[in-house]
């Protein structure tokens, strides 16, 4: 049998000292290849280039950053990652592991996630902040390529201030998904979908109100120094300028 | 376990206010997208996998005396939609007194003591399972019940379906209500060792976006 591809991407982001960011760590493996692009103002910022296509089933992807007090990293991608099915049985694993000190920003913005067709994939980011730390987080995820099924696609996502979850939201949907995912309750057809959320201490003092961003998105303030944007879209394009919207009338 | 103090707190006339709730129908059938017994049924299914899952597993791990306010946290982070945060926590609170004159408690009281603006409903109702002497099992199953029902009963009224569609609906959906419920009270075990992140998440976009449009109108049927 074949085993699939394990692996792992590690970034470190420190304040350099000089009002600026480094980035004592910066090691990509296999497929999972990391660049340095020219960033806006004080920040870092790291590409994720897919070297290989994948996930595929079997494959194990880690990301990992770390953001140090006074660091502001931003992580973009190249491209969409696609999970495709593979030679290897039982779904591909994409595992991101975020930690944000406080004094720090991270700025995670990459590309779609595209569910092929035949594909499974479990998808799980666990964010962990402290106290004082900022964030701006971007998931999008996308059913099938153009007139495609999806295939099957479990995306979990946890955030934690302290020791305290302030969101925990798993979606799943595709081919096996518990019943109802398409269905009036959850995504009602749409093929795009994704959150948003942005984390400031300042929050705490100052709340956001939720708002209605048409009939298919809205803002909500979440139980702690945060916000949250969850969108349903046709497809991608549409989400992508509902979130932009979004993310401009929160900065 | 009294199968009798089950059937109690799981009849839908006991005086916890969840009459007034539709779990997202109005918003649903006002925008189309519940138009009789075939989309009630999909609308029930998506809601029973994803919040009937998280309510019933909070539920059976507070009956199982994880800490409740472990839990109403862990609830909070699975609801990102204050609308929905806000009646979970009347449900809860309504839930709350008729509990405590049912199924007398400390428990309850120090529940009621510590959230005197209501706890989340499930954690709550966990805690009134404790003390009617019922198990994570019959707490799991009363939750995931109520994820349907109120659904269905509130679908009734809305579109004058008939109530022999909807109450075949709930029928229709018991096989797969009992799998959920098991797979709650094995998540909620796992609570007691792991920690609350072992609780399920599973989320419905739809249901948290329209509640918040709902929450808005100026005129409406039910609270949620």
């Amino acid at each position: 049998m074949t085993t699939g591809v394990r692996a792992t991407a590690r970034i470190v982001a420190r304040d350099d000292g000089r009002g600026g960011t480094s980035l004592p760590v910066l090691a990509g493996e296999g497929p999972l290849a990391l660049r340095r692009t020219r960033g806006s103002g004080d920040e870092a910022r790291v590409m994720i280039v897919g070297a290989m296509s994948g996930p595929l089933g079997g494959d194990h992807f880690t990301v990992q950053a770390e953001v140090a007090k006074g660091a502001l990293l931003h992580v973009g991608s190249a491209a969409a990652t696609i999970a495709l099915p593979g030679q290897a049985k039982g779904e591909a694993r994409y595992d991101v592991r975020l930690h944000v000190a406080a004094g720090g920003e991270l700025r995670w913005l990459p590309e779609q996630l595209i569910s092929a067709q035949g594909s499974e994939l479990y998808v799980s980011s666990r964010i962990d902040l402290a106290h004082g730390a900022r964030l701006i987080h971007r998931e999008e995820q996308v059913l099938g390529r153009a007139g495609e099924q999806p295939g099957r696609l479990t995306s979990r996502l946890t955030v934690r201030v302290g020791e305290r979850p302030l969101l925990d939201q798993e979606l799943a949907c595709g081919p096996g998904a518990p019943g109802g995912w398409d269905g009036p309750a959850v995504l009602a057809g749409h093929r795009a979908m994704g959150q948003l959320v942005v984390v400031r201490p300042e929050f705490e003092r100052d709340p956001v109100q939720p708002q209605q961003m048409g009939e298919y998105a809205a803002l909500t303030p979440l139980a702690g120094p945060a916000v949250l944007v969850t969108a349903l879209a046709p497809d991608a394009l549409q989400l992508r300028r509902v979130l932009d919207q979004a993310l401009q009338a929160l900065t | 376990m009294s199968r009798a103090a089950l059937l109690v707190l799981a009849d839908g006339r006991f005086p916890a206010g969840g009459h007034a709730h539709s779990g997202g129908a109005e918003a649903a059938v006002r925008a189309g997208r519940i138009t009789g017994a075939a989309s009630l049924e999909e609308f029930c299914r998506g809601r029973l996998h994803t919040a009937g899952l998280v309510s019933a597993s909070l539920a059976a791990a507070a009956a199982l005396g994880a800490d409740p306010a472990a839990l109403d946290t862990a609830a909070d982070a699975r609801t990102p939609s204050p609308a929905l945060r806000v009646a979970a926590r009347r449900l809860g609170r309504q839930l709350m007194r008729a509990a405590r004159a049912t199924w007398p408690s400390g428990e309850l009281d120090a529940l009621a003591g510590e959230f005197p603006k209501g706890a989340h409903q499930p954690v709550v109702l966990g805690l009134a399972a404790r003390a009617a002497g019922l198990g994570a099992d019959d707490a799991a199953h009363c939750v995931a019940y109520e994820s349907v029902s109120g659904p269905a009963t509130a679908t009734v009224r809305l579109l004058s379906l008939d109530p022999f569609d909807a109450t075949a609906v709930l029928a229709r959906l018991a096989p797969e209500l009992d799998r959920v419920a098991d797979q709650a009270v094995l998540a909620a075990r796992r609570t007691l060792d792991d920690g609350v992140d072992a609780l399920p998440a599973a989320s419905a976009p739809l249901l948290e976006i329209s509640a918040e449009a709902h929450a808005a109108w100026a005129v409406r049927l039910f609270a949620s």
